[in-house]
């Protein structure tokens, strides 16, 4: 049997039209152990303030919406158990991430820096359909199936303090979003993104904190993903620089 | 966007992370030894100071202090980043010019030996 408690849910509020600064507000809410974090945020909008605003849609850790702090640690409102929590659990929006209206952030900085990595198949050579399928073995697909695994909900960049430190820093989703196609053997786009993953702003801002994959949801793991690059990109450093006849 | 020049450092941090995680258990294990007055014939001067008279043996001595001392230095610039100290330029002239320094007193003095 579910059993019923009652939990003071304490939810950033700012509406820019009207707030000049952010502030709290505090909901008691009737929920069953089972509920998640967004279970409770939902019954709030739809009992008692329709005005709350914040992202979710699939309510099954795919969608990557429902990101918030969740009593001061990134996390999916979706996987977010109540029984976890005490009778007061404080929700706000994403860290590092500018508020756009209650618990939603702007997160155009992630859009474009993932969009520069660009995450999606560069093939080493064009091939007419006609000469069928690019092939891959298993142990192909297992070198970068973990990586393929990300939802972009961006836990990672809350979670990340040298993100927090400095905001051009490239961080852990677009790196291992990078390196997950990188590693694909029908990829060959790698130069291409070095260009920006290899760059200061990118993997070198990074200094393995580590709470990326802390915090990651699918068990991503970008802090290793971000590590391999260093290593790979260490190597064509001193391949470009001490070795210079060496043709790529 | 430049490429960064980050990885001369990193490449002798994680270097100097791998050789020193092996070979400071056993320095720790073999002064332990020393302290407790255990020395057996292995380790007496005479036999330490033949293998780092020898070429191979000054550059194997010469490689370890090398890497650990870029390890160190490097760590220690990012500890005092991550401690809040906002000086990272500073700081890596500092523990890299100390880096330097003992680089040149190994060479120095594993080439009197």
């Amino acid at each position: 049997m579910s059993e019923e408690r009652q939990i003071q849910l304490e939810v950033l509020r700012y509406n820019p039209e009207t707030d000049s600064q952010p502030r709290f507000q505090t909901y008691t809410v009737p929920c069953v152990n089972e509920w998640v974090v967004l279970d409770a945020l939902n019954y709030v909008k739809e009992n008692l303030d329709p005005t709350l605003s914040y992202r979710w849609s699939c309510h099954m850790a795919v969608c990557g919406s429902c990101g918030y702090m969740i009593n001061g640690e990134p996390k999916l409102g979706c996987k977010a158990f109540i029984h976890e929590y005490g009778d007061h659990i404080r929700v706000e929006p994403l860290a590092h991430f500018p508020i756009e209206r209650d618990l939603v952030t702007v997160v155009e900085d992630f859009i474009a820096k993932l969009a520069s990595v660009k995450p999606y198949l560069i093939p080493k050579e064009d091939k007419p359909i006609s000469a069928g399928e690019f092939k891959q073995t298993p142990a192909e697909l297992m070198k970068f199936k973990q990586y393929t695994l990300c939802i972009n909900c961006m836990l990672c960049y809350a979670a990340c303090p040298q993100y927090g430190l400095v905001p051009e820093f490239l961080g852990p989703a677009a790196i291992s979003m990078a390196h997950r196609y990188n590693q694909d053997s029908r990829d060959g786009g790698r130069d291409q993104r070095q260009e920006v993953v290899a760059s200061d702003e990118g993997v070198w801002e990074c200094s393995f904190v580590g709470a990326c994959s802390e915090v990651c949801p699918k068990h991503v793991d970008p802090a290793g993903a971000l590590q391999q690059v260093k290593v790979a990109s260490t190597i064509d450093w001193y391949k470009e620089h001490l070795m210079p006849w060496v043709k790529k | 966007m430049a490429k960064s020049n980050k990885p001369i450092f990193w490449g002798l941090f994680a270097a100097g992370g791998t050789v020193t995680a092996f070979v400071t258990p056993a320095l720790v294990l073999i002064t332990l030894f020393a302290a407790m007055r255990f020395s057996p014939d292995l380790f007496t001067y005479e036999v330490l100071h033949a293998f780092a008279a020898n070429w191979l043996g000054k550059l194997i001595i010469f490689g370890v202090i090398l890497v650990s001392l870029w390890h160190a230095a490097h760590r220690l610039r990012v500890t005092v980043h991550d401690f809040g100290v906002r000086a990272d330029t500073l700081v890596a002239y500092v523990v890299y010019g100390i880096a330097g320094l003992g680089t040149f007193v190994t060479i120095v003095y594993l080439l009197r030996i």
